[in-house]
C-alpha cells in the first residue's frame, strides 16, 4: 500500500483570484472573461511507499508548497487522483497555530487539537514535548514573553513529539542554537529510523541530501526528475549553476 | 481526512477566542454586564421619562428581556463572520474541519450569553417576578438562538472570504435589527399583518417567548415556538450545506 499516492494530478489558480471587487464578480458571473488559470502544478504523478523519505526540490514557485498542500489536505487538486493514507503531521508553517496570548500549555494543545490528537493522548505527549523543548519553566507564561527562538523551539517540539505517521517538512529542518539544531536533526534522523515516512521540501540542495534517501525535483509546476537523491541532486544542481544547459524533457 | 478530537478542539478554540477577547482588560468580564445594564438604563431613561409609555410595568426587565438576546446576536454574530479571514493561518496551514472555526467563535461568546442570562434572571426577581413552572422552556429557547446564531454565521463567514464587503453587510444588518426586534416595544402594538412575519426572526420570537416565561409567567406559545424551532433549525441545516460547498475554494481565495 502507498502512503502518499498522486496520479496526474493537477492544481491550477486563478490569477484574479486575489480580487474581490463587485466588478469582477459581475464580470465573471456575467462570463465576460474568465481569469486565466496559472498552473500551480501540472500532471505530477508519483507514489511514496511507507517508510521513505522523500525530498522535493525546485526553485521559488516551482510548486512544491502547493504540492504539500494537496498532500496534506488542504486544498482539493483540480484534475488527477490523490491518496493518502494515514495521519499527516504537517510542519507547513512552524507554529502557524499559535497565539501570543496564549500560555506555552495552552498552545500545545490547541496545536494538538488542530492536528487531530485526542485530549488524553496529547496529554500524555506532553510531557515529551516540554521536555524536548527545554522550555520546562515558562510553559505557564503567554507566549509573547518568549524570545523568537524559544517560540520555535516549542513549535519544533510540538511537531516532532506528536508522532505522526507522515512528518512533512517544510524548509525548516533545524532552529534554535546550535546545541539545539543538533538536537532537532538527531530527532528527525530518529523519527526516520523508526521506519516513518517523510516528505521534505527545500530549495537548498543540502538540507535534504543527509536525509532523503529519494528526491523529486518540481520546476514550474512539472515534475521533472524523481529518483535517487543523490542523482537528482547532482542534476538539480548542475541545472541551477547552468540553467541553459538542462532540457526539459 | 481529519478525524480528531472535535470537543477538544473546539473547547481550545473556544479558550483562545476567549482569552484573545479579554487580553489586557481590567474589567474583563464585567464588560459583559456594563454594556447591557448601560444599555438597560439609557432605553429606560427615553422611554419612561422622554417617551412615557405605561404600557409595561418593569420596563427595565422588559428592555433587558429584548437586549440579552440581541446582543448575542450582535457580537457573536459580528465575530463568527470574520472568523474565517482571521484565522486564515490556520485554514491555509491545517487541515482542521473549517466548520469548527465559525463555530467556536460563536460559542465562545456563550460564556457572555451565560452572564447576561444570570443578569436577566437576577432583575426579574429583582423585580418582583417569581420563579415559575414555565423557566423549564429557558434552555431550550436560548439553545434555539445559539443554533440560529451558528447557521447564519456559517453561511457569512463563507461568504466574506469570496466577498470580503460581507461583514459591512453583518454590520449594517445588526444595526437593522435593533429596531426590527421588539427591544424597547411590545408585541402586541406590532399591526396584525406583520406579526406573523415578525415572528418567523428566531431573535423576535425569543424576545417573545422569555416575556411570556419570565413576565407573563406563562409557557411560550407553540405556534410561536414552532416558528423559532423551524427557522433555528433549518438555518443550521442550509449553512451547514452552504458552507460545504464553499469551504473548499477557501485555500485559494486567503
Amino acid at each position: 500500500m502507498n502512503i502518499i499516492e498522486l496520479d496526474n494530478v493537477s492544481k491550477s489558480f486563478h490569477r484574479a483570484a486575489g480580487r474581490q471587487l463587485l466588478r469582477n464578480h459581475v464580470s465573471r458571473w456575467l462570463g465576460y472573461k474568465t481569469p486565466e488559470p496559472f498552473f500551480a502544478i501540472k500532471n505530477v504523478s508519483f507514489k511514496v511507499k511507507p517508510g521513505e523519505t522523500v525530498g522535493v526540490i525546485g526553485a521559488n514557485g516551482a510548486g512544491k508548497s502547493t504540492l504539500l498542500s494537496l498532500v496534506t489536505g488542504l486544498t482539493p487538486p483540480c484534475k488527477g487522483r490523490l491518496e493518502v493514507n494515514g495521519r499527516v503531521a504537517a510542519l507547513l508553517e512552524l507554529g502557524c497555530g499559535f497565539h501570543p496570548d496564549l500560555t506555552g500549555r495552552e498552545n500545545v494543545m490547541l496545536n494538538a487539537s488542530l492536528l487531530g490528537f485526542k485530549r488524553k493522548r496529547a496529554e500524555d505527549l506532553y510531557e515529551n514535548i516540554v521536555d524536548f523543548s527545554e522550555l520546562q519553566d515558562v510553559m505557564d507564561e503567554p507566549l509573547r514573553t518568549f524570545s523568537t527562538g524559544m517560540n520555535m523551539r516549542l513549535a519544533f517540539s510540538v511537531a516532532v513529539n506528536l508522532d505522526p505517521e507522515v512528518l512533512i517538512i517544510d524548509e525548516v529542518l533545524a532552529v534554535g542554537d546550535r546545541a539545539f539544531q543538533e538536537k532537532c536533526v538527531e530527532k528527525i534522523f530518529e523519527i526516520k529510523n523508526q521506519g516513518k515516512t517523510i516528505f521534505a521540501v527545500s530549495h537548498a540542495a543540502g538540507a535534504i541530501q543527509h536525509l532523503c534517501d529519494r528526491a523529486l525535483w518540481l520546476d514550474h509546476g512539472e515534475l521533472v526528475m524523481d529518483g535517487n537523491c543523490r542523482e537528482v541532486l547532482h542534476a538539480y544542481e548542475g541545472h541551477v549553476t547552468s540553467p541553459g544547459k538542462h532540457k526539459h524533457s | 481526512m481529519w478525524n480528531g478530537d472535535y470537543i477538544f478542539l473546539l473547547r481550545n478554540m473556544i479558550v483562545k477566542d476567549f482569552k484573545i477577547r479579554y487580553r489586557n482588560m481590567s474589567l474583563g468580564v464585567f464588560w459583559s454586564l456594563l454594556n447591557p445594564l448601560v444599555m438597560m438604563g439609557v432605553l429606560t431613561f427615553v422611554f419612561t421619562r422622554i417617551f412615557p409609555n405605561n404600557q409595561h410595568k418593569d420596563f427595565a426587565v422588559f428592555v433587558l428581556c429584548g437586549l440579552v438576546p440581541y446582543n448575542f446576536l450582535s457580537v457573536a454574530w459580528n465575530s463568527g463572520t470574520t472568523s474565517i479571514m482571521n484565522n486564515a493561518g490556520l485554514i491555509k496551514r491545517v487541515p482542521v474541519p473549517r466548520e469548527v472555526v465559525p463555530i467556536a467563535a460563536v460559542l465562545s461568546n456563550c460564556v457572555h450569553l451565560g452572564i447576561q442570562i444570570l443578569l436577566l434572571l437576577v432583575a426579574t426577581i429583582a423585580f418582583g417576578n417569581g420563579i415559575n413552572i414555565h423557566w423549564l422552556w429557558l434552555p431550550l429557547v436560548w439553545a434555539l438562538e445559539i443554533v440560529f446564531v451558528c447557521g447564519i454565521t456559517l453561511v457569512t463567514s463563507a461568504f466574506d472570504v469570496y466577498i470580503r464587503d460581507m461583514r459591512y453587510v453583518v454590520e449594517s444588518s445588526i444595526t437593522v435589527m435593533f429596531w426590527l426586534v421588539p427591544i424597547f416595544y411590545g408585541f402586541e402594538i406590532i399591526p396584525q399583518q406583520y406579526r406573523d412575519v415578525y415572528q418567523f426572526n428566531p431573535v423576535a420570537a425569543l424576545v417573545l417567548c422569555l416575556r411570556n416565561i419570565l413576565l407573563e409567567a406563562r409557557s411560550p406559545n407553540a405556534e410561536t415556538l414552532l416558528k423559532l424551532m423551524l427557522v433555528s433549525v433549518g438555518t443550521f441545516i442550509i449553512g451547514w450545506g452552504i458552507f460545504g460547498k464553499m469551504k473548499q475554494r477557501f485555500f485559494d481565495y486567503l
